[in-house]
């Protein structure tokens, strides 16, 4: 356990390197015919699919191999450490209607913010708690999930 | 401490009977942009660390449409304690 912590301390100093991840299409609305995203009524309806689309969704600012926050870092960080690399991850930089629209479908204030399954998960605090109790090794396998800190943690014993 | 670190504890300390809380301006220039909570309350009991944080987001709504960034810490009384003795 404690050499979790010292992982996610590890992984939430800055300029720690930065995973490359499968990013979704968030240029969705620019695709012909498709009306993801495209209009501000929609965007909950939109949403509610995004979230469903895939396992583990994470809204964010920036993308994966370049999170614009500390936060949103903080969550690609701690994905990566559990070897989840196969993520939709939304940035809501490139789009204002995103940003606000993800904010009031979550009933949540700020970004970063997770969804498995399509259920809502929680921001950078609780995936960090989730972490550091253990708890997200648990709802990673409740997605199918096998966290890869599983595999380290039964080396090192 | 600034004028919204304490207008952020008061209104914690009121609405959520929190026994205990701390508020830090975490911004770079202490300009009230970001900030980070304790809050210790028995009304946390039994409640999943979302419901938690949500009620901690809903008793602040208005300030936080003004704050940029907000991290928060909720525990029991019992967690409290239990995190202070180690």
């Amino acid at each position: 356990m404690n050499s979790l912590i010292r992982a996610t301390a590890r992984c939430l100093r800055p300029g720690s390197a930065v995973y490359l991840t499968r990013q979704a299409d968030t240029r969705m609305c620019l695709t012909p015919g498709q009306r993801f995203l495209c209009s501000a009524t929609g965007i909950k309806k939109d949403l509610a699919e995004i979230v469903k689309k895939d396992k583990v969704v994470v809204f964010m600012k920036g993308d994966p191999s370049q999170p614009m926050c500390g936060f949103s870092n903080a969550v690609v960080q701690i994905l990566r450490m559990h070897g989840v690399d196969d993520y939709a991850s939304y940035n809501v930089l490139e789009d204002q209607r995103l940003r606000q629209g993800v904010k009031d479908f979550s009933n949540w204030p700020t970004i970063p913010q997770v969804y498995f399954n399509g259920e809502f998960v929680g921001g950078c605090d609780i995936l960090l708690q989730m972490h550091q109790n253990g708890d997200l090794v648990e709802e990673l396998e409740k997605l199918g999930i096998r966290s890869a800190l599983v595999d380290t943690e039964n080396k090192s014993k | 401490m600034s004028q919204i670190a304490d207008q952020l504890r008061d209104k914690l300390t009121k609405e959520l009977k929190a026994v205990h809380v701390e508020v830090e301006d975490t911004s770079a220039n202490r300009c009230a942009a970001s900030f980070k909570a304790l809050v210790v309350s028995p009304q946390f009991e039994g409640k999943p660390l979302l419901q938690r944080h949500r009620m901690v987001n809903t008793c602040l709504a208005e300030e936080l449409k003004e704050i940029h960034a907000f991290e928060q810490k909720t525990l029991t009384p019992e967690q409290w304690e239990k995190q202070k003795s180690q």
